[in-house]
């Protein structure tokens, strides 16, 4: 791990704890695990992108409607973050992402530590392609769902009330 | 305006400043407070401004081929493009689009564009129950509103309001209360309305032409519920609203939650290149997991013109195409933070852009219900993201609707009074209504005035004139209108003894604007002590007007003569190095800012360079050595002072240097945060604003009062005329505590 990437790192952490997230970092092998900690059930998820992170058992992918309607948490991968906002970019993809992210009161991501990078310009500049060339979609999603529609400022609106991170190296 | 309207108008006003009025000075005050803070934070602030401004630039400019490019990415992404030349244009081919997948409901994420269309109503009358699912939104369906911001659309709303709304429409078991419970009632409402949506409907804040992308800023996450679980999509958006490339998204990413809400970022930003890849989600079929089969999505962007086209070949309306729609020209209002929307608003848009909006797209008509709510007070100009120029905009959409008008039916009281018409009209008789003419004259009558006083002011104050002038021109009679002084500055500059410094490094003209000339005379004397003591060589020659009186009515072909002969007056002593010194700020803001746009090429220059706010003179004296001793200081261990800085004095950066002026000179000084006090000019005279002006300085009174200060300092001349009216004291200019002799409290 260099200097960089652990100073992004902290400021990430820093900044997400504004927003109510907190951050677990575990070793790969101890990934499973510390999202099996954080998942109320019952659960949904999808298949996280990387050979070496598993989801725990008790957190079914290929959601039913009914199963999203139920779920209480949702687990799925983040592909980047961005240290200066506190910031996950979450795409959405064929397997669910979006529906799994959204429709949860709990919501779980999975995050490698490379993957963390210092502000916008950097995330745009590495999301720029995605967009261009995969015609990739996704959420810039920033702590909770929120409102203050109704007088006063609540969390979880039509999204999760709480958000999570398990960031791996 | 005809008496019966403007007394029309001040009942609206009043109505809206008992009833709305407290939900939304609370709610806008905590966005414009939150965006203060939020940009402190950003330490590239100002360089993303810059960047934002040169993408909406160069986009708008480039608009034609990024539309064919968007409308070509979009079609090879497997989605349609529809170029809607107005709203019912747009509102037929969404209906068709939901009659085509036998839509009976759809769902809709929050979208002005969408209520610039009246694409509800629209649909409505096909049978298509449309259901809107931000909460803020959903509230005002329920209620049957209209938004009164552009970004909470239910600010004006309490949430007692909002629970009484709920409780006795819906009955729940359980009474709501809480902001917790509301939120989670219309949650579970709303869910219930999606899972049986056919259609989802949202807006799109940018487009990226290079890749087909939209992005949506929301919050609440109903826009990603809106586009996910049918599989249908609707996203309607001015042609405005396309950048060249994705990367051009990052700066509005970090700049528009800021300007608008204060908040740093919001929580969701839609990044959607659709139709998007993401499963539907069909609660019909509640067991089949919603993987299996090919995802199969419709998507339509449904472009809309609307006079957005003809706005772009409008040099003065322009700017407006590169409003973002942050809500920062609202929420840092004075007017907007009393009234709201729902006064200061049009058809769909509110706030000081709101003006170029409805100009564009509805008419000048519209455009003028509102359009005087801008005092031009300029607060918004800083506020804005991509720096447009609003207080111009309402200026040049004044003189439109000014030049449309047909200055009332009391031409023969004026007559010799009044400028002629302004330019050759188009409509009526092109001349601005009397109120106007009268406040945009204020040159000639402070002549009159002067030659007459003090006869004139007791004329002017006496029962039956007010009452005149009340009637005829709707100046308030609850003011008591300024004092002309007999012995204009300038009189006494050329008769007094010399006293200056003999052969002094430094000479500068003190421009004698009218305020300084003819009412507040002695803070125009205590400006000459205060530079003679500091070595300064002051002439204060007889000068025109700035052109400030009827720029603020939309009088721009009369300013415009006004800038011309001022600089022509000022030529020589610029050609002799002086510098320009001015007390007023509104007028140092003309040669500033606004003479830029009333002299040609760059006549203005020269001036601007050299002319120099009257503090921000002194504060540069000092800095290179001049004795500070020469002024009166704070005697003791110090006194205190509230200070209310001007409006555009704030805008132009200047109100730092009068605190740091009153600061060495030992003085305790607490400024207040009001934005305006609220007289903005000849606004707080006119009887249909009286009471609103009185609202928002009350802001501002009682943070005065608050202070608790021995001295209560303020350099406009509307301030001080407002803070005499609130507190029955009138204030000094801060000259007034310094310059030699001065008395302290």
């Amino acid at each position: 791990m260099t200097a960089a990437s652990t100073e992004a790192y902290d400021q990430f952490a820093a900044t997400a704890a504004g927003y109510g997230v907190e951050l677990t970092r575990v070793p790969a092998d101890e990934a499973t695990a510390a999202i099996a900690d954080l998942v109320a059930e019952p659960a949904v998820g999808t298949a996280l992108p990387w050979d070496d992170v598993d989801l725990p058992e008790n957190v079914p992918t290929d959601p039913t409607p009914a199963a999203l309607d139920s779920a209480v948490t949702g687990v799925t991968g983040a592909e980047l973050a961005v240290a200066d906002y506190g910031s996950v970019f979450l795409p959405g993809t064929p397997d669910g992402a979006e529906p799994v992210s959204l429709f949860v009161d709990r919501h779980v991501f999975v995050l490698r530590e490379r993957d963390v990078v210092p502000d916008m310009v950097a995330a745009f500049d590495r999301l720029g392609d995605r967009f261009r060339e995969d015609r990739a979609s996704g959420i810039l999603a920033t702590g909770p769902s929120a409102t203050a529609d109704m007088g006063a400022l609540v969390q979880g609106a039509h999204g999760p009330k709480a958000v999570y991170g398990v960031v791996v190296p | 305006m005809s008496l019966d309207s403007r007394e029309a108008k001040a009942a609206r006003i009043r109505h809206l400043l008992e009833t709305e009025g407290e939900a939304i000075a609370e709610n806008t005050r905590g966005f414009n407070q939150g965006r203060y803070d939020s940009v402190a934070d950003l330490a590239d602030y100002q360089e993303l401004r810059d960047e934002a401004r040169a993408i909406k630039e160069d986009a708008i400019e480039r608009l034609p081929e990024l539309i064919d490019e968007l409308t070509e990415r979009v079609e090879a992404n497997g989605g349609t493009v529809y170029i809607a030349e107005d709203a019912a244009d747009a509102n037929r081919y969404i209906a068709d689009v939901c009659e085509a997948v036998d839509a009976d409901r759809a769902v809709k994420s929050k979208s002005m564009t969408s209520e610039e269309i009246e694409v509800n109503e629209h649909l409505e009358s096909d049978g298509v129950d449309v259901v809107e699912t931000d909460l803020g939104e959903w509230v005002l369906q329920v209620a049957e509103e209209s938004p009164s911001h552009i970004v909470a659309p239910a600010i004006h709303r309490s949430r007692e309001s909002i629970a009484d709304l709920f409780n006795e429409r819906f009955d729940p078991e359980e009474p709501l209360e809480t902001a917790e419970e509301l939120t989670m009632f219309a949650r579970e409402q709303l869910l219930d309305r999606i899972k049986g949506a056919d259609v989802g409907m949202t807006g799109a804040n940018f487009l990226a032409a290079d890749s087909g992308t939209m992005l949506l800023v929301t919050s609440e996450g109903n826009a990603r519920k809106t586009v996910t679980v049918p599989d249908t999509h609707v996203a309607v958006a001015g042609v405005e609203k396309v950048v060249p490339s994705v990367e051009d998204f990052q700066p509005f990413v970090e700049l528009i939650g800021r300007s608008g809400t204060g908040q740093d970022i919001t929580s969701y930003i839609s990044l959607l290149t659709p139709p998007v890849d993401s499963p539907t989600v069909d609660f019909d079929d509640p067991d089949t997991p919603i993987t299996d089969g090919e995802v199969d999505r419709d998507f339509h962007l449904v472009l809309i013109d609307n006079g957005r086209m003809a706005m772009r070949e409008d040099d003065d309306l322009r700017e407006t195409l590169y409003c973002i729609r942050c809500s920062a020209c609202s929420n840092t209002c004075a007017n907007f933070q009393s009234v709201g929307g729902h006064a200061f608003g049009g058809e769909t848009y509110s706030g000081g852009i709101a003006t170029g909006w409805e100009a564009g797209i509805e008419g000048l008509d519209t455009a003028a219900e509102f359009n005087d709510l801008c005092t031009g007070c300029s607060r918004c100009v800083e506020a804005c993201p991509v720096k447009i120029d609003i207080p111009w905009i309402n200026t040049v959409v004044r003189d439109r609707v000014n030049r449309e008008g047909d200055g009332g039916n009391l031409d023969f009281l004026v007559d010799g009074l009044s400028p002629d018409a302004e330019g050759e009209g188009d409509g009526g008789d092109g001349t601005p209504d009397l109120q106007k003419r009268l406040f945009g004259n204020f040159e000639t009558l402070a002549k009159l005035g002067s030659a007459t006083a003090p006869l004139s002011n007791w004329a002017a104050n006496a029962g039956p004139s007010k009452r005149l002038l009340e009637r005829v021109a709707g100046v308030d009679s609850r003011r008591e209108l300024p004092p002309f002084r007999r012995e204009t500055l300038v009189d006494w500059a050329r008769q007094r003894e010399a006293s200056g410094p003999t052969d002094p490094d430094r000479r500068v003209v003190l421009y004698p604007d009218l305020y300084t000339n003819y009412t507040l005379v002695e803070r125009g004397k205590a400006a000459v002590r205060t530079l003679e003591a500091l070595g300064v060589g002051v002439e204060v020659p007889a000068m025109p007007g700035s052109g400030r009186p009827p720029l603020s009515q939309g009088m721009i072909a009369t300013a415009r003569e006004k800038a011309e002969s001022l600089t022509d007056a000022l030529d020589p002593y610029l050609d002799a190095n002086y510098d320009v010194v001015v007390v007023e700020p509104s007028d140092l803001a003309m040669f500033r800012e606004d003479y830029a746009k009333l002299l040609p090429d760059d006549g203005h220059e020269r001036l601007a360079a050299n002319s120099y706010e009257l503090l921000e003179y002194v504060y540069g004296l000092l800095e290179n050595g001049a004795d500070v001793e020469a002024l009166s200081g704070a005697s003791g261990d110090g006194e205190s002072v509230a200070y209310h800085s001007h409006c555009q004095q704030r805008t132009m950066r200047l109100e730092e240097h009068t605190l740091a002026v009153l600061t060495e000179l030992g003085y305790d000084v607490t400024t207040s945060d009001a934005e305006c006090c609220g007289m903005a000019g000849s606004f707080g005279y006119k009887e249909q604003y009286y009471e609103l002006a009185m609202d928002v300085g009350e802001n501002l009174g009682e943070q005065l009062e608050e202070a608790d200060a021995d001295h209560v300092l303020a350099s406009g001349t509307s301030c001080t005329e407002q803070i005499d009216d609130l507190l029955g004291d009138e204030p000094l200019h801060p000259v007034e505590l310094i310059a030699p002799g001065a008395p302290s409290k």
